[in-house]
């Protein structure tokens, strides 16, 4: 059964295999091996962990000074569990704004159906970073939102929303709302409506019949679409930086400080890593053995 | 079909277009007010468009970044679509599982990871080789890396739900594999190919924080450039520019759409008029043939 492989195929396996590898897993390795380095003040910033001896031996100086600190500064802690946090309600409400707006898509006629999804994609397509600004206009002090309210008289004082929480819950539901509809869409569009209408006739009111069927058919999108808000929700930056509080404690911020403003790369890397151990590595694994199971 | 609520769908659409679209719209009309301040209407103006025109490191980070976006969406389309082939083409080689995993892995890795790694990566090559300098092209080479992931996903779907058969029929009538492939599956995945283009030009042409780890000292992309200039408020003149990046974005990707959109139907159209004219029993007594059946040597 074993198919002998046609070298012309390795001209095109090669190159993006190789190209992948060295942009993209290979930096992962010297993100660890700096992680073991110290931070000194010159150009780079780190030590190096391997050293020629005066008698030519290579020798290895790894250094678990940044894996301390992450361990005792309570700062990364913090920063993990407020990041998680703020990621996984903006998730909830994605979902929960994105669900009915999926559904909807899902029952349009087929023509409508493709309109409707290029106006969810078209903001997609167009800038992240000037989208986030533009939220400014509308929820700053001075912005829309506030001059209106108060023009009604519905307000004696302008709502403090910029630089709050509250502004970074707007920002990331905002940008994600549509890698939420997505999946949702995908899997509602393939649900066969005659269960439905077996559901109906067997009596069941519409709002059953939605838990019982729709709601657990369309969990593959639900998983899909949360996890593509949820993961780079945690690691942001963008919307923090822009709408967020100065001290907000985004783990996207926290690293992107400690590289830029501390110039501490050995902690910023050993902060990545732990980021990819706790977060994206439990993510890669679960879908692995669910795709498993899906397959076979 | 089956009868469902229909004030609520139109709600749910309803709020969910505004939420997407009421921040672009204040935006744009912001860039026409005469006064710098959102709070107050100063009336209509352009002068923030003619100021745009006197920022001169603006226009050069603009053409630096239209650079960036050109050179590594073009790379990355020709990278993505041979892993999208390779992964949907050969069932099994070395490195398949490893390829899997790379060309989805940058879909969900948060980008200061990536751009943390990237960086680290090309300080140490600099140390060790003595390249590369860090500029346009560690930039090109960063967004390359993640473009190639959103190539990959949009063809390889594109090639899942290609027909093999058409391919397969050329190749039955004396085409080598290669021919068959370029004559036959390439025009079917092309549009693909377009629209990946077209996203990869986006996504770079976006990028803010990937590029502001590689990017180095002495480059400045234009996101790079917004966002330090946004990052202490409203500033009416990047109202206008922001304005402009929407509106030629926008055109582009709507013209691409309802372009591929026709030449989809199009194909579609003529194989099922093929596909009648073909299964039609032949006309008795010679009739007129169907004008899109295919015509035999006689």
């Amino acid at each position: 059964m074993k198919r002998s492989l046609n070298p012309w195929r390795w001209l095109i396996i090669l190159p993006p295999l190789l190209f992948l590898l060295i942009f993209f897993l290979v930096p992962f390795f010297y993100t660890l091996k700096i992680s073991f380095a110290d931070s000194v003040i010159r150009i780079p910033p780190f030590t190096d962990i391997f050293a020629r001896t005066a008698s030519h031996h290579l020798r290895l100086t790894l250094s678990l000074a940044s894996y301390r600190r992450l361990l005792t500064d309570h700062l990364y802690a913090l920063a993990y569990l407020y990041s998680l946090r703020l990621a996984l309600c903006s998730t909830l409400i994605c979902l929960a704004l994105g669900y009915p707006i999926a559904y909807a898509i899902a029952r349009s006629r087929r023509s409508t159906q493709n309109i409707l999804l290029l106006i969810i994609i078209l903001p997609f397509w167009t800038s992240f970073l000037l989208r986030v600004y533009a939220l400014e206009a509308i929820i700053a002090n001075g912005g829309l939102l506030n001059t209106v309210l108060l023009r009604l008289g519905l307000i004696s004082h302008p709502l403090v929303i910029m630089y709050t929480d509250l502004a970074m819950y707007i920002g990331i539901v905002y940008s994600y709302l549509p890698f939420m509809v997505l999946p949702l869409f995908a899997t509602l569009e393939k649900l066969d409506p005659t269960l439905l209408e077996a559901a109906a006739d067997l009596g069941s009111p519409p709002w059953r019949a939605f838990l019982d069927v729709t709601l657990p058919l369309s969990v593959p999108g639900i998983v899909a679409g949360s996890m593509l808000v949820f993961i780079p929700a945690v690691g942001e930056f963008v919307i923090p930086s822009l709408l967020g509080g100065p001290g907000n404690l985004m783990i996207g911020r926290v690293l992107w400080d400690e590289f830029f403003s501390n110039h501490d790369w050995p902690t910023a890397s050993v902060v990545a890593i732990a980021f990819l151990v706790l977060l994206v590595a439990p993510i890669a694994i679960y879908q692995h053995i669910s795709g498993r199971q899906i397959e076979g | 079909m089956y009868r469902s609520n229909g004030a609520f769908r139109v709600t749910a659409l309803c709020v969910g277009i505004a939420v997407l679209y009421l921040p672009i719209l204040v935006l744009i009309g912001y860039s026409f007010n005469a006064s710098p301040l959102v709070s107050v209407w100063g009336g209509f103006s352009t002068v923030w468009y003619a100021q745009l025109l006197q920022h001169r490191s603006l226009l050069d980070a603009a053409l630096l970044s239209l650079r960036i976006a050109f050179t590594a969406s073009s790379a990355a389309v020709v990278l993505g679509t041979l892993a999208a082939i390779a992964l949907v083409r050969f069932s099994r080689f070395p490195g398949r599982f490893l390829l899997t995993g790379m060309v989805t892995a940058p879909l969900v890795m948060p980008e200061v990871i990536t751009g943390i790694t990237q960086l680290l990566l090309f300080v140490s090559q600099l140390q060790t080789f003595s390249w590369p300098h860090r500029g346009f092209l560690t930039i090109v080479l960063a967004h390359v890396t993640f473009c190639i992931a959103y190539v990959t996903v949009t063809v390889r779907s594109r090639l899942q739900s290609a027909d093999r058969s058409l391919e397969e029929a050329a190749m039955d009538l004396g085409a080598g594999p290669t021919r068959a492939f370029i004559e036959i599956t390439l025009p079917l995945i092309a549009p693909a190919i377009l629209a990946s283009w077209l996203l990869s030009f986006t996504l770079s042409l976006d990028d803010l924080v990937i590029s502001s780890f590689v990017a180095g000292p002495a480059t400045n992309t234009l996101p790079m450039l917004i966002y330090s200039k946004v990052r202490l408020g409203i500033s009416p003149v990047i109202n206008a520019l922001a304005s402009i990046i929407i509106a030629i974005i926008g055109t582009c990707v709507i013209a691409a759409g309802w372009l591929m959109r026709r030449a989809d139907q199009r194909r579609e159209l003529e194989m099922r008029e093929a596909e009648r004219a073909n299964a039609a029993p032949a006309p008795p007594g010679g009739g007129e043939p169907p004008p899109l059946a295919l015509r035999s040597p006689s």
